[in-house]
């Protein structure tokens, strides 16, 4: 049986293509459904719990998870650690597409598409945390398309178009890290208006930054944890540059987590002290809480630190993994599992297949376009004909 | 201990217990700081 191969050597019907496009496939005919039928067609959705995995996972761990971009480039060209440029590109890109991907999700839940550019015209006023969330949002999404584009440019050989960009990425990045500093923490503000709702070992005032510092470390992790598959994964594509830097990058990276974690660590612990709610550490809830705080906040910024000193890399890689799914525990635990404690068990929400179905459609989509443009564009390389800028 | 009546009691108790859980940090972060860098000069 020949194969067909595609333009860059591979087999077309390779079995991540067959898994991949069976998930679009899945995708595309629950988008159809979602979008004819309504939200009560496709989701477990009620006036109770008005937010699901589509906001808890597809937004809140999105956006937290794609602070890569801002944390890579602030350290490269704002705090002049010039040795992780290679990380740059790349970390701008899984930026650029994760939050390219938080606004499609959030058309799934809004349901009319038409209605996006609203909070610029018809809003609840400047009080409004989602207007400052949206507006950080447009903003921050357009900042990482002009950040990424010098890359895009490239490989179209417009070189004055990119030489105008790229004198901008200075002033861009810092633009980028003012604009996630506001809608990461703002994030965290949405649940402030809702303390009886949000069980107290998670509300606290200081709700906006723990979301920040959470989303320093998602974003750190998930730099080490993107290098780890794109050396698995696309080592053929790298130049020595990106080659040289496999280790010294989750070395770097990874002492700055461990710092970054027991810094969260200590404020989460003070959050516990100022509202008093130690009492609650002995419930259910509490014990919950617990293997949050300590399984995936105090191991992991251990685990950082044991790795950093013995230049273990092999254990900073796993504990980036174990520390995106912590991030991914915590924003669950504040947006479905903490919040509503108060209702019977009857009135509780759990995702529907079809829901769970959207968010395996839109993280693969990220995964696909991603190796798309690794595979095409120069990220992993620099391109011989121009300039490091 | 006495039981708190007064949002001054509650305040004045979670401070006192928030002081000390502060200056215990500020030892044990620098404690965590020495262990995460004394290597790395070799």
């Amino acid at each position: 049986m020949s194969e067909n191969k595609a333009a860059i050597g591979k087999p077309i019907f390779s079995l991540f293509n067959i898994i991949a496009g069976a998930i679009l496939l899945m995708g595309g005919i629950l988008t159809i459904l979602r979008f004819t039928q309504g939200l009560d067609a496709v989701t477990n959705l009620s006036d109770y719990n008005p937010w699901g995995i589509w906001i808890g996972f597809d937004l809140l761990v999105g956006v937290a998870l794609a602070a890569g971009g801002f944390v890579t480039s602030a350290a490269v060209y704002i705090f002049g650690m010039k040795h992780y440029h290679a990380a740059v590109r790349p970390a701008i890109l899984t930026g650029f597409l994760g939050y390219a991907l938080v606004v499609v999700a959030l058309h799934y839940d809004v349901g009319r598409p038409w209605r996006l550019p609203y909070p610029f015209i018809m809003q609840r006023g400047t009080t409004s945390l989602l207007f400052e969330v949206a507006a950080c949002v447009a903003l921050y999404l357009t900042v990482l398309f002009i950040e990424f584009s010098p890359a895009a440019l490239e490989w179209l050989g417009l070189k004055r178009a990119r030489a105008i960009v790229v004198k901008l990425t200075i002033l861009l990045t810092i633009f980028g890290v003012v604009l996630s500093t506001l809608h990461q923490s703002s994030l965290g503000a949405l649940f402030l208006i809702a303390p009886s709702k949000l069980h107290p070992l998670w509300y606290s005032p200081y709700l906006p930054i723990y979301f920040f510092v959470t989303a320093v470390i998602a974003g750190l992790s998930m730099v080490i944890f993107e290098s780890t598959l794109s050396h698995r994964f696309f080592s053929h594509k790298m130049d020595a540059a990106h080659l040289a830097e496999k280790d010294t990058l989750p070395l770097g990276f990874g002492k700055a987590a461990a710092f970054v974690l027991a810094g969260y660590f200590i404020i989460k612990v003070i959050g516990i002290s100022v509202g008093n709610t130690w009492h609650y550490l002995a419930t259910g809830y509490g014990a919950w809480y617990l293997v949050e705080l300590l399984g995936f906040v105090a191991l992991p910024a251990f685990l950082y630190a044991v790795g950093v000193r013995d230049k273990n890399v092999i254990l900073i890689r796993w504990t980036a993994a174990w520390t995106v799914l912590g991030i991914v525990v915590n924003r669950f635990n504040i947006c479905l599992v903490a919040f509503n404690w108060h209702l019977p068990a009857g009135e509780r929400y759990f995702p529907s297949w079809m829901e769970i179905g959207i968010s395996v459609f839109i993280v693969t989509l990220g995964i696909v376009i991603y190796r798309f443009i690794v595979t095409r564009m120069p990220v992993l390389y620099e391109h011989p004909d121009y300039e490091t800028h | 201990m006495e039981t708190i009546h007064t949002l001054q009691e509650f305040m004045l108790h979670t401070k006192n217990v928030t002081y000390v859980l502060i200056v215990a940090a500020l030892v044990g972060i620098a404690a965590f700081w020495r262990f995460l860098t004394d290597r790395d000069d070799e």
